[in-house]
């Protein structure tokens, strides 16, 4: 069910943030929240500065105007790539955050058994990264970043180097281990039917300096998500003049 | 159960390991015994072996040639330096000699290790200490290892002390610079990774930094006992009484080619046995993670 998008208590919020690295500036005034539960996808060009406004929601770089809140008690990220320690094994990396936490060994191998049984890789407990495949190493950083009961999640287009079978696997546990769980979370994405498919609600990030150029809110439950209607709510969104705009006809990024 | 092989890429090492389930292995694992594998890969292996014992043999028989050709008093063969290794051996020189050498080599070696490593380190970590270190560490790789010897004996006089000081002093800057671009180069992507799990610094040594630090640090410990032993050897035949570089300094004195001979084989079996039974095997215990790598490619 899509819920979470009601009135709740903001407990994310960037307001009027910009961003200013060195003599660029990635964003302008940008206001956004996250309630309790609720799926925000960031959707827009390469390069609109949507992992910068990823990185301030982390807290790994400050914004140069306007504040950001965080009142949620555990935030994790989940990376554009795997970023394991590729000399543990696969439990130990999947434990990473707990043994942070100084949750003794054995409370946290019992953990990361079951969520690597939880993200279908149960019998690869002893493996290496390079042991597995692109597809397994992100379940394994999805599986990392859930370990730690994290009540918020940052996804940084954690599939786009995945094919179209796997990333629609790795959507599914998305759907499966964060949304319908209750976990908050902010996912950055290029593909608007993969936003529409997980969000609450989406956003459409534009521009240089990036701002905030269009806010859609999916009311259809998740489960008649189909993808049919994928396809169709992606077309009437990209109808719209802005997002058109930002997304289709940018002059800039035409030859990127 | 099943039979796990491992084949090197160069085929000059091969194991075998039994486990007991597919899910502890991390290399291929072979379902059924397939005795015309095994076969192919023992000879894959001793021709690999063999490869290696050609090297050695044309060496050898070069050598051989040489002293035939030259005489015995200007290059004493192979046969000769075995004998005089042999003589040392009966007159009770020789495991003196090598425990000397060995203890003092591994001594100045370890301290360099040590030292280098916790040096390299913090430079690595810390750009204003890396700055003021590497110079240092430029100076100290400058300087001969003659000179050392020379301040050594000076400073502690003839003995042991002066042999373990110059080792550690020139191999130092060696593992210096190996853990300080291991610090140096840990994936910055990486080091996000923990600050968004909140890693705190003792677990980043020893998660994030050690392990990297270590692929770096063991090249250069293996140059650098190659290092430790010559210099030990050298540092022996001016400033000790006993040891192998002691017994090249009474070869010398006595005119004894062969006896020199006997000595540098001494020491060359040394370094092999410390680099190919020692610092190798433990490497490979420490990177199990690197090792299945290099099978993942071959």
């Amino acid at each position: 069910m899509a819920k979470g998008g009601g009135a709740g208590k903001i407990m994310m919020s960037l307001n009027n943030v910009s961003l200013v690295l060195g003599p660029n500036q990635i964003l302008q005034a940008v206001d956004l929240q996250v309630q309790p539960g609720e799926s925000v996808c960031l959707v827009g060009p390469s390069g609109c500065g949507k992992t910068s406004l990823l990185r301030l929601a982390a807290g790994l770089v400050e914004a140069s105007v306007g504040s950001v809140k965080n009142n949620f008690s555990c935030t994790a990220a989940v990376f554009q790539e795997p970023r394991l320690l590729p000399w543990r094994r696969m439990l130990d990396n999947i434990a990473l955050g707990l043994k942070a936490r100084g949750v003794p060994r054995k409370e946290r191998q019992i953990k990361a058994r079951e969520l690597a049984d939880s993200v279908g890789l149960a019998d690869k407990y002893a493996l290496f990264p390079h042991e597995l495949s692109g597809g397994m190493q992100q379940r394994v950083a999805l599986a990392r970043a859930l370990a730690i009961g994290a009540d918020f999640l940052l996804l940084d287009e954690p599939f786009s180097a995945l094919d179209v079978g796997l990333r629609n696997e790795a959507q599914e546990l998305v759907q499966h281990l964060v949304v319908e769980r209750g976990i908050s979370s902010l996912m950055v994405t290029h593909d608007l039917t993969e936003a529409l498919r997980l969000a609450h609600r989406v956003i459409v990030i534009s521009g240089s300096p990036g701002r905030v150029v269009y806010e859609h809110r999916v009311d259809e439950p998740f489960a008649d998500r189909t993808q049919a209607w994928l396809y169709e709510a992606a077309a009437h969104l990209l109808r719209l003049p802005l997002v058109n705009e930002s997304f289709l006809y940018n002059p800039q990024l035409e030859m990127a | 159960m099943i039979l796990v092989i491992n084949t090197n890429t160069n085929a000059n090492e091969y194991r075998l390991r039994i486990v007991k389930s597919p899910r502890e292995s991390n290399g291929y694992s072979v379902p059924s015994l397939d005795e015309h594998g095994i076969m192919s890969r023992l000879i894959k292996a001793s021709l690999g072996w063999g490869g290696s014992l050609t090297g050695i043999l044309l060496f050898v028989a070069m050598w051989e040639w040489g002293s035939l050709h030259y005489g015995n008093f200007l290059l004493p063969g192979p046969r000769d330096a075995l004998a005089s290794i042999h003589g040392f051996w009966q007159e009770g020189e020789l495991w003196g000699a090598i425990w000397a050498t060995t203890w003092r080599a591994m001594a100045g070696f370890a301290i360099a290790a040590f030292t280098g490593l916790i040096l390299g380190l913090m430079a690595g970590l810390s750009h204003t200490l890396g700055r003021a270190l590497e110079p240092v560490s430029t100076v100290l790789l400058g300087i001969p290892p003659i000179a050392w010897i020379v301040l050594a004996i000076l400073w502690f006089g003839s003995g042991s002390m002066a042999a373990i000081y110059t080792v550690a002093a020139t191999t130092l800057p060696v593992t210096f610079a190996g853990a300080q671009i291991g610090a140096r180069t840990l994936d910055k992507r990486l080091q996000e990774m923990g600050d968004v799990y909140c890693v705190p610094g003792w677990m980043r040594l020893w998660d994030f930094y050690l392990p990297h630090i270590v692929s770096y640090v063991f090249p250069a410990l293996i140059t650098a006992l190659g290092v430790a032993w010559k210099v030990t050897v050298m540092a022996e035949l001016f400033a000790t009484e006993e040891g192998v570089g002691a017994g090249l300094a009474m070869a010398r004195v006595n005119l004894d080619t062969a006896g020199a001979m006997g000595w540098i084989m001494v020491v060359v079996v040394l370094l092999l046995i410390a680099e190919h039974g020692f610092l190798r095997p433990l490497q490979k215990r420490m990177e199990p993670w690197r090792k299945g790598a290099v099978q993942a490619k071959s």
